[in-house]
């Protein structure tokens, strides 16, 4: 039979954001496949060049509109590397607390994105519920639902509100039941597992050679996580396990993502035990030496986030250059879909977890 | 209590970097070492052999980052790779420094399949040409765009 190439965006229900699948399909296999982004670049380097530093931390925010904590905190720890600065003990548990929140926040809307595409309404519904419990933590915190603004540049911008620690003992208490039910939804679904099961095989070798990381990475065997294996903040300081799968599909992929989210309930529940009255904040330099480089990465919901900064001698970055996780495993996507059926694109690509903020910058 | 952020027989910076030193002594110049960090500055020659060496002999599997920097005083452009090591929970930062005006080098995309979209961005924001690399076209910007826009002569706000 002829091949031929199809569009499968930037408009499509698949795609979750704006990127085109082009692939070749021969009948209904794919034969070959090539994502193509930039639909969304809006040159977010070139413009922090032109920004205060302090400005820079709300942008962070907007690189991501599904996991902004992760990626101001990210700027804001390549900042403090920069600069030498040391982060006060309690605004560390903190930023623990709210970049495991904001985990669960993230992989909840994944889920429910996922529900969508596999056609499960229910899938949508329910994570989608319980996400909203976590914004309102986060809108007690900082006011704000999704793009908080809250981390900076030597600590956080406030301290916790009054029964902090209570309200979110009560939301992980049932969201730990709830999370239960999601997987009765998904684990006891014959459907959900013909077709998460089995597709989008991507071997550790081709993961790792292929620059995939987090749980997608995880879901294919590997057992790294920058949390443990290169700790910052208190990730050091509590006991938790990285989830890590075998079977390298897309259900392996989903697996890894459910336990983090019950791994992220244990991880809070610990610092809050544990967290000290103390400062929040301390003073960072207002300028950065020229030509002196920092950088950090940190475990993103999606993957490896890398932030790398120079200084330009005044209070302006002379450049700052972003590592999008998912930049770099939709450039895996290939190797992932190539051999299936083109009807088994959204629950590949839905395993992945996408995000088009990040990816385009 | 061990060490956390090493993994059991695994090498750390410090033993890496000797490791380099000795292999490459003339065209790598390592800058600093702590256990789980390696700074270098390595001429465009030497980039290819290190990078196989450091991923055949020293576990170094994953490509972070690739990116690229426009220092337009001093007439040169840099090229700014981080590769880690997951056996050795290691991060080398390698340098490598250009000439403004013929920015080209050799890509480490045959090698990790992960620099491959790191060194097409590179290329499409500032036109530094990665030789041997499969497919070097235009990835955020629309194709035929003749401009490198995250140069620093490149005027930001202009039309193009």
């Amino acid at each position: 039979m002829a091949e031929m190439w199809l569009n499968m965006g930037p408009q499509h229900p698949m795609t979750h954001g704006l990127w085109n699948l082009r692939v070749k399909v021969d009948g209904e296999t794919m034969t070959e496949a090539e994502p193509v982004i930039g639909y969304l670049h809006r040159g977010w380097e070139k413009i922090t060049e032109n920004r205060k530093f302090t400005q820079i931390i709300p942008m962070a925010d907007r690189l991501c509109y599904g996991a902004s904590m992760s990626w101001s905190h990210l700027y804001c720890l390549t900042m403090e590397n920069l600069m030498e600065v040391e982060v006060p003990e309690r605004a560390k548990w903190i930023r623990t607390i709210v970049l495991e929140a904001q985990r669960i926040g993230s992989h909840l809307m994944w889920l429910a994105a996922l529900g969508t595409d596999l056609g499960s309404y229910t899938v949508f519904l329910y994570p989608v519920r319980e996400r909203e419990l976590f914004l309102d933590l986060m809108q007690n915190l900082c006011g704000a639902r999704m793009t908080y603004n809250y981390p900076r540049i030597g600590g956080v911008r406030n301290d916790v509100p009054a029964n902090f620690e209570r309200d979110f003992t009560r939301v992980l208490n049932h969201f730990e039941k709830r999370l239960t039910d999601y997987e009765a939804l998904c684990d006891q679904s014959t459907i959900f597992r013909m077709r998460m099961e089995d597709v989008g095989y991507l071997s550790a070798e081709k993961a790792k050679n292929l620059g995939v990381t987090g749980p997608n990475l995880r879901g294919s065997g590997v057992d790294y996580d920058v949390r443990r294996d290169d700790p910052y903040e208190m990730y050091d300081q509590v006991d938790w396990k990285v989830c890590v799968e075998k079977t390298c599909d897309a259900y392996a992929r989903y697996r890894v993502k459910m336990d983090e989210m019950r791994e992220s309930c244990n991880i809070i529940r610990q610092c809050i035990k544990r967290m000290k009255p103390g400062a929040i904040r301390v003073k960072p330099p207002r300028t950065a030496p020229k030509g002196k480089t920092g950088w950090a990465h940190v475990e993103d919901p999606r993957g490896e986030g890398f932030m790398y900064v120079i200084g330009n001698g005044d209070d302006r970055p002379y450049r700052l250059k972003v590592r999008s996780p998912i930049f770099v495993t939709v450039s895996a996507a290939p190797e992932m879909l190539v051999g299936y059926k083109i009807a088994d694109v959204p629950a590949i690509m839905g395993s992945v977890d996408m995000c088009l903020g990040e990816t385009d910058r | 209590m061990e060490r956390i952020g090493l993994a059991p027989g695994g090498k750390t910076g410090e033993v890496l970097a000797q490791d380099i030193a000795q292999k490459f002594p003339q065209l790598v110049t390592i800058t600093k070492a702590t256990h789980n960090r390696l700074y270098a500055k390595v001429d465009k020659a030497a980039l290819v052999p290190l990078c196989s060496y450091m991923k055949d002999n020293l576990d170094f599997e994953h490509v972070t980052c690739v990116g690229g920097v426009d220092w337009l005083e001093e007439k040169k452009m840099q090229v700014v790779y981080h590769i880690t090591s997951y056996a050795n929970k290691v991060t080398a930062e390698l340098v490598v420094d250009l000439p403004r005006d013929q920015p080209e080098v050799d890509s480490i995309t045959p090698l990790w399949g992960g620099a491959n979209w790191h060194e097409r961005e590179t290329w499409d924001m500032f036109g530094i040409v990665f030789v041997g690399h499969p497919k070097l076209e235009r990835l955020l910007n629309p194709a035929g765009t003749e401009v490198f826009p995250f140069r620093k002569d490149f005027v930001s706000g202009r039309r193009v």
